[in-house]
């Protein structure tokens, strides 16, 4: 019997995950529970401060933006996402389609969000548009709400819920609608009852796929969110490097992390009900 | 066969100028001689600016071509041989280390961030191009893992017991057997890290320090000092420069597939 050399290749990988990966999160967990230092840092004391200050009016405030920005754009997303994806799959020139989505994300994500602030800010192109044709008499600020975060985070985020609905969509067997049609239903009917039960693996990857980023993103809402559109992400922020209250940081990691835990147990469970 | 009808046509046709239009806007206005968004007359001295006036933003993006390469490299190493281990061999705790290879995949990336941060600030590391180099290693492994583990899944593990069997070393088929098969995935993983090194804000954010900010981080603070002309210009350059890479990493990589 030759030697095992398995624990050897793995050995650097599993040092290293531990080491950069689990040792922080634990770290950070365990912040949660302990009192504030005075300059940041925290003092060595059980302490549930920090999650009961979750419970404050402000931070539920943000709590509730995040949920409803994360579910609108995810529902907008996977609609837009699905005729889209469909549109590829069944086109004789798939693979150019798909470049035509790919080639947008060639450029760094912070350009992306700035070509909006270009065109929707209030020295932007929109309002210079609309200024000439004599539709505004002044500049109005488009930027700083909720409705701009949505609309950019769909703008950097969409192909993430194209491209898993577009891998099972191109699997489908469209005979199935076919024989769905001879049999007296409309195509809509066809599409609704036949095709989209089969594609359901397909529309769970794309909502989490969207959704995670969505409900941690923490540069969208810094750049075209305002003070009242804040998301979790730029409460952790302001907590870790401003106000400096790492227990609240670190306890807004823990609830964010949970969310996106509970997340993929359920696309795990429904994908191994799936199998079954 | 039923054709996708007028709705999906539609709302795919929407989807796609949606996604480049503004990016197009960009590339008008890089030539736009005015500093704001209205058209003035065709200059190239955005281009001129952004080559010859913006030195912290070249320093910026030195620093991010040493860490992509420099964190890409190790990842690769890493992954590459953990994907060897984890596919080929078993052994205890195999399973906890595969659970362990998917968290940096399936967390949200500001809570990486904010826990190697908060770990930083624990040991007393100090934030400097070291951090942000261990960072970005942290997030490229798993990566690079999977890259390479899909290309050794094809291939059947009795190729390497054959080579024992006719007296190959440990070393032997390493060097012999295993790099020449895993080459393709390898090189795919250590682009896709060199990608998402160059790419990452929100992981780098948390541990840069001064002096060692990135390409992503000079664009962010460029941004929140204002609409500047020359960002439109480096949007440009920077698509230009992806597309020519695609270009040629892919003639590379076929070369590589029909060997």
């Amino acid at each position: 019997m030759r030697k095992n050399y398995g624990p050897i290749y793995v050995a650097p990988i599993a040092f290293w995950l531990i080491a950069f990966l689990s040792v922080p999160l634990l770290i950070t967990l365990s912040y949660s529970f302990m009192e504030k230092g005075l300059y940041g840092g925290v003092e060595l004391k059980f302490s549930l401060a920090a999650y009961k200050s979750l419970l404050n009016t402000a931070v539920l405030k943000v709590l509730l933006n995040t949920i409803v920005i994360a579910v609108a754009s995810t529902a907008i997303m996977v609609a837009l996402a699905l005729p889209t994806a469909y549109y590829i799959a069944r086109s004789p020139v798939k693979n150019l389609l798909l470049m035509l989505i790919i080639i947008p994300f060639w450029t760094n994500f912070l350009i992306r969000i700035y070509a909006w602030i270009a065109i929707l800010g209030s020295n932007g192109l929109l309002n210079s548009f609309l200024i000439s044709t004599g539709l505004l008499d002044e500049h109005i600020q488009f930027l700083y709400n909720r409705y701009a975060i949505i609309l950019v985070i769909i703008y950097t985020t969409i192909p993430f819920a194209i491209f898993p609905l577009y891998s099972t969509i191109e699997k489908f067997d469209f005979s199935l609608i076919e024989a769905a049609m001879d049999l007296g239903a409309s195509k809509f009917r066809a599409l609704w009852l036949v095709m989209i039960p089969n594609i359901r693996s397909g529309i769970t990857t794309a909502i989490l796929f969207t959704f995670i980023p969505t409900f941690g993103n923490f540069a969208v809402p810094q750049l075209v969110g305002g003070t009242d559109s804040w998301m979790l992400g730029n409460l952790i922020v302001r907590e870790l490097n401003i106000t400096r209250n790492w227990p609240l940081a670190s306890s807004i990691s823990v609830v964010l992390t949970s969310v996106t835990m509970i997340g993929v147990l359920f696309f795990m469970r429904s994908q191994s009900k799936k199998e079954l | 066969m039923s054709k996708p009808g007028k709705f999906s046509l539609g709302v795919f046709l929407l989807v796609t100028l949606f996604l480049h239009i503004p990016l197009v806007i960009l590339f008008i206005s890089s030539f736009n001689s005015s500093k704001s968004m209205r058209w003035e007359g065709f200059s190239l001295k955005w281009y001129h600016e952004l080559f010859y006036n913006s030195q912290p933003l070249w320093h910026s993006f030195y620093n991010s071509i040493i860490i992509a390469i420099s964190s890409a490299v190790t990842a690769t190493i890493i992954g590459s041989l953990g994907a060897i281990g984890l596919c080929w061999y078993n052994f205890k705790m195999k399973k906890a280390i595969q659970t362990l290879t998917f968290f940096p995949i399936i967390l949200p990336e500001i809570i990486i961030g904010v826990s190697i941060l908060i770990f930083f600030n624990k040991i007393g590391l100090n934030l400097s191009l070291l951090t942000v180099f261990l960072a970005h290693v942290t997030f490229n492994i798993p990566f690079v893992l999977m890259t390479v583990m899909a290309r050794l899944e094809e291939f059947d593990f009795s190729i390497v017991e054959a080579a024992y069997d006719l007296g190959a070393s440990e070393l032997d088929m390493l060097l012999r057997i295993l790099l020449p098969i895993a080459m393709p995935g390898i090189i795919a993983g250590l682009l896709l890290a060199v990608t998402l090194s160059l790419e990452d804000f929100v992981i780098t954010f948390f541990v840069a320090g001064p002096g060692s900010s990135t390409l992503p981080l000079h664009i962010f603070s460029m941004i929140r000092f204002g609409v500047s002309p020359a960002l439109n210009a480096l949007s440009v350059v920077i698509i230009v420069g992806t597309a020519l890479l695609a270009w040629s990493t892919k003639n590379l990589y076929s070369s590589l597939l029909k060997r």
